[in-house]
């Protein structure tokens, strides 16, 4: 199986003549059917991909995945919302047009949250994705389709975007890496936009290195994104390094400490264990290795903080889905019935919820009291972490609080107090920092992950850490295989 | 009326003309092509389009700012103002609402009104982007995206005019800034300029700095054209002043928004302050906070080019125009560059000056004309203003060649060919057709020496009749009393 190498192997056997593109899309696509039958993973199956031809550039004539909330030229792009179900744009994004001159061939187009607004992989309008290594439970989303497409070896990688933690959190539940270079280092224009100012770009691979080569591909700056900036001199791959010894990472006590959690389930205790031997990993590499404390009531201020700014931008980001110049048009005797119509059939319950709480937390006489505060509280949890990038390279932490949660939510522990530890990789947004997750283990079978972030346009410290650890455990390049 | 003071605010909105593409998206900012012809799909709002800020635009508001002697801000950023409606597809607009995100705050601005100097307050100038234009056709409209996104400025004065001909003088100095700085057209003909007019009545001789003695402020929104302010001021102020007068002003007169309606020279309530749209401002993410280098700013301060007031002087001191000729040159920019184009090319400042005030200007207002819409070039001006000093044709004929140079599209110096006008200027054949007047016309010799002198003028326009006005006149003139005073 081809579609389970890593990039640079495929780049080889392609240049050698084992294989041609033509008969890695063939298989991509065979293979793309296959997953689509059984987790629901893709919105669009291109089968008539065209080969390219294979060049210098790693990434030549290799399929890959991008994320249904790309506007792709001539490609349905629905952001998996029946308010786009039809739209085929007429531009292409930025970032998918930077990989198509890198002759890569997209063979699908993967399912995500509605508009990306959603943590489950449930709520596109072509139904639940399911997660490849146990299909009763979730990918995590928003990011879902292409988190579940690379598990599965549909491709070596797939684009996402993440806004809280779209790409990291589907990542860790997948087992596979999943990244989100420093704000605008590759640019959003051609992004369907969730959040302006958490909204970020990424990619799914299952290693490291995958993840620095497509990064390199995509980035750059954008004169259509005035929030891109020019990275020229920021060569990931060709700079990855398993040499990592006297960098500093800390871990957050009052997210990683056991004693946080009074009623603690087995998956939890388990993950927080194993994160910990992790760290023993970190210290063998040469690293320094620090517990640190963060005011927990700032930490927990986190997930209110997340919901008020990114629902107030969403509800203004979504205004433009009227009906009228894309998507269907409502019913109505007036544009205000009909557009009224369009919204009310086109948005889940979900996203409508998330429209209310916007337009409240926006409106004149609530705006000082939740969206400045959020504001306000959003700062300062940014000046915490930069604070702690003076002193340490990386912060490393736990991803959530388990293996992938049950689609049947009664099944689900419900547990309050681990809030912050499901929520924490928001802060990543918050200040535009780069971060990724990568596979650290198994809890009940199932995949877990830990998360490394740094400090603006230090992208390539994350990356290092990340490809050093991740080669001192054995959970590089994994493809998902069912298990009961 | 005399019982009260009446307090006016104005909000100008301008485009920004004169700049190449739109002020967040890189189509071209033009009104001249077909409808819908001048779009990015950020225009339209698809999805994933992102706003890019113009730098020229920024520029030219920053201008703006520094004439009215505004307070320019440390960053620029600008906030998203969200409403729902169908000529503007993102449904939010982008804007600097809110201070200190303006490009100017706090100004002044000296203006003429009926010959004295009055001062406006100006409480902020911000740059925005222009919604699509719509045009209704009975139960249809049409809308034009290639007014989405063109770059305007927002004018908003304090409430410090007290009467229409102050209001319509400030908003005309503000017209003529704009030309003059090479802002905009600002033409309203082309939707270029619209205003909202708040006002409000109070009774004179309390202190007007006391807000709590204002009355209720009325806003009046959509006026399109400077007669429109005029018309819809008065006719508020006498609104108002009819219900205090009948004592329902508290019942009538409540804080609401009204339409200017021309057709029937009326306002129209819209909708009350209470049912006033919330925005819901925050500052827009996609373009980040700049900061306004001090170079930057002193380096526009410097370009700031030569405004109305300044050539006005320079007419007045240099070419010894009267004010009152200034004051019509300068008031539309067009006409005071045609002036200057035939100075340029070496005419009398003073003959062009007469020319361009009397015969030129009568002639585009009587057709709703501008300038630059003549066939009449200063070139071809000069040349027949040279053509009277060379003594080649008289003004008198120089007037009918104007005219008719206006009307039929013709250059004048043709016309003077064509017609074989050329005052005649030698004494034998003037003389010739003098005898044949006078031969005419014996009492009037004797009643001119009875002392009517005057019968001079009727004789020299007999001559000139005779010669199809191509005799020299004054000539004519001279030799006339010559004659008679020989007899």
């Amino acid at each position: 199986m081809y579609m389970e190498k890593t990039i640079k192997e495929l780049h080889e056997d392609l240049v050698n003549g084992k294989v041609t593109s033509k008969e890695l899309i063939k298989e991509s696509l065979e293979k793309s059917h296959e997953v689509n039958e059984k987790y629901n993973a893709f919105v669009t199956i291109m089968d008539d991909a065209k080969e390219t031809e294979v060049t210098d550039n790693l990434l030549s004539g290799i399929p890959y995945g991008i994320k249904d909330n790309y506007s792709t030229k001539g490609i349905l792009s629905t952001g998996s919302s029946n308010t786009l179900k039809d739209y085929v744009p007429f531009f292409t994004a930025t970032a998918i047009e930077n990989l198509n001159k890198a002759n890569a061939v997209p063979v699908n187009k993967t399912v995500m949250d509605e508009f990306g607004m959603g943590g489950t992989g449930t709520t596109g309008h072509t139904g639940i994705v399911k997660n490849p290594w146990d299909p009763t439970r979730m990918t995590a989303g928003s990011s879902a389709g292409s988190a579940c497409a690379v598990a599965a070896g549909v491709y070596p990688y797939a684009t996402g975007s993440d806004t809280g933690d779209s790409i990291r959190k589907p990542a860790a539940y997948c087992g596979i890496v999943g990244y989100k270079p420093t704000y605008g280092m590759i640019s959003r224009y051609g992004l369907f936009a969730f959040a302006s100012s958490l909204d970020h770009c990424g990619v799914l691979t299952r290693c490291v290195e995958d993840a620095a080569i497509v990064t390199d591909n995509m980035k750059g700056i954008d004169k259509y994104d005035m929030t891109s900036w020019d990275s020229s001199n920021i060569n990931l791959y060709k700079d990855l390094t398993d040499d990592v010894k006297g960098k500093k990472i800390c871990y957050i006590k009052e997210i990683c400490d056991i004693n946080n959690y009074p009623n603690a389930s087995d998956e939890l205790k388990e993950h927080l264990e194993n994160f910990k031997q992790k760290l023993e990993l970190c210290k063998e590499l040469g690293m320094e290795v620090t517990e640190v404390s963060v005011d927990e009531t700032l930490l927990k201020a986190s997930p209110s903080v997340y919901v008020v700014i990114s629902c107030a931008e969403a509800t203004s980001n979504m205004s433009n889905l009227t009906g009228f110049i894309f998507g269907p048009r409502g019913e109505g005797n007036t544009y205000i019935e009909q557009m009224k119509d369009h919204r009310t059939k086109g948005f889940s319950p979900l996203i409508k919820r998330r429209f209310v709480i916007g337009s409240y937390v926006l409106q004149a006489q609530n705006k000082d009291r939740y969206f400045h505060n959020a504001q306000r509280v959003r700062r300062l949890l940014v000046d915490e972490w930069k604070k702690l990038f003076k002193e340490y390279d990386a912060i490393i932490l736990p991803v959530g609080a388990g293996p992938a949660k049950h689609l049947d939510g009664s099944k689900n522990i419900l547990d309050e107090s681990t809030s912050v530890l499901e929520e924490h990789l928001q802060i990543g947004n918050y200040g535009g920092f780069p971060s990724i997750t990568i596979p650290d283990g198994f809890v009940s079978n199932l995949p877990v992950g830990l998360n490394i972030t740094g400090n603006c346009y230090n992208d390539q410290t994350v990356l290092n850490i990340a490809y050093a650890l991740e080669s001192k455990m054995e959970y590089k390049n994994q493809i998902a295989k069912e298990v009961k | 009326m005399n019982d009260y003071l009446v307090m006016i605010g104005l909000e100008m909105h301008c485009e920004i003309s004169e700049t190449k593409s739109k002020v967040f998206s890189s189509a071209e900012n033009s009104y001249k092509d077909l409808p819908n012809s001048n779009i990015r799909p950020i225009d339209m709002g698809f999805p994933g389009t992102l706003p890019v800020v113009n730098k020229e635009a920024v520029r030219m508001a920053l201008m703006a700012s520094m004439i009215l002697n505004c307070k320019q801000p440390e960053h620029i950023y600008f906030e998203r103002k969200n409403y729902y409606y169908p000529d503007m597809p993102k449904n939010f607009q982008i804007t600097q609402e809110t201070k200190p995100a303006p490009v100017g705050i706090y100004g002044e601005l000296e203006y003429e009104c009926n010959g004295e100097t009055k001062k406006a307050l100006i409480n902020n100038i911000h740059l925005e982007e222009d919604a699509a234009s719509s045009e209704h056709l009975g139960s249809t409209t049409l809308i034009d995206y290639n007014r989405a996104g063109v770059p305007l400025l927002e004018l908003v004065t304090e409430p410090c005019f007290h009467s229409a001909d102050e209001a319509v003088s400030f908003l005309e100095t503000m017209r003529s800034i704009y030309q003059y700085a090479g802002i905009s057209e600002a033409d309203s003909k082309k939707g270029q300029i619209r205003c909202d007019v708040n006002i409000s009545i109070m009774e004179k001789g309390k202190d007007e700095k006391d807000p709590s003695n204002w009355g209720t402020k009325v806003e009046i929104k959509n006026v399109n054209s400077f007669g429109g302010v005029r018309d819809a001021i008065n006719y508020e102020i006498e609104r108002q002043i009819d219900a205090k007068e009948d004592g329902i002003y508290d019942e009538i007169i409540e804080q609401e928004t009204r339409r200017w309606d021309e057709e029937s020279g009326t306002t129209i309530r819209m909708r009350s302050k209470v049912d006033a749209i919330d925005y819901k401002y925050f500052v827009e993410p996609n373009i980040p906070k700049f900061k306004l280098s001090k170079e930057w700013l002193e380096e526009i301060r410097k370009s700031i080019p030569e405004l109305a007031s300044d050539r006005k002087a320079k007419y007045i001191n240099e070419y010894g125009i009267s004010n009152y000729d200034a004051t019509i040159l300068v008031k539309e920019k067009p006409v005071a560059d045609y002036y200057e184009e035939t100075i340029k090319l070496g005419v009398n400042p003073k003959s062009s000056s007469n020319w361009i005030t009397s015969v030129i200007l009568g002639h585009l207002n009587k057709f709703d004309l501008s300038i630059n819409d003549i066939y009449l070039t200063p070139k071809m001006l000069v040349d027949l203003i040279k053509l009277i000093d060379e003594g080649t044709i008289s003004s008198k004929q120089a007037k009918e060649v104007l005219y008719e140079s206006l009307t039929e599209n013709k250059e004048p110096v043709k016309i003077v060919e064509e017609k074989g006008m050329k005052q005649i200027g030698d004494t034998d054949t003037i003389n010739k057709v003098i005898q044949e007047v006078l031969e005419e016309q014996p009492a009037s010799i004797e009643q001119y020496k009875s002392g009517r002198t005057n019968i001079v003028d009727f004789l020299v326009g007999q001559v000139m009749k005779k010669t199809r006005g191509q005799a020299n006149p004054a000539m004519t003139r001279n030799m006339i009393i010559e004659e008679i005073e020989k007899r």
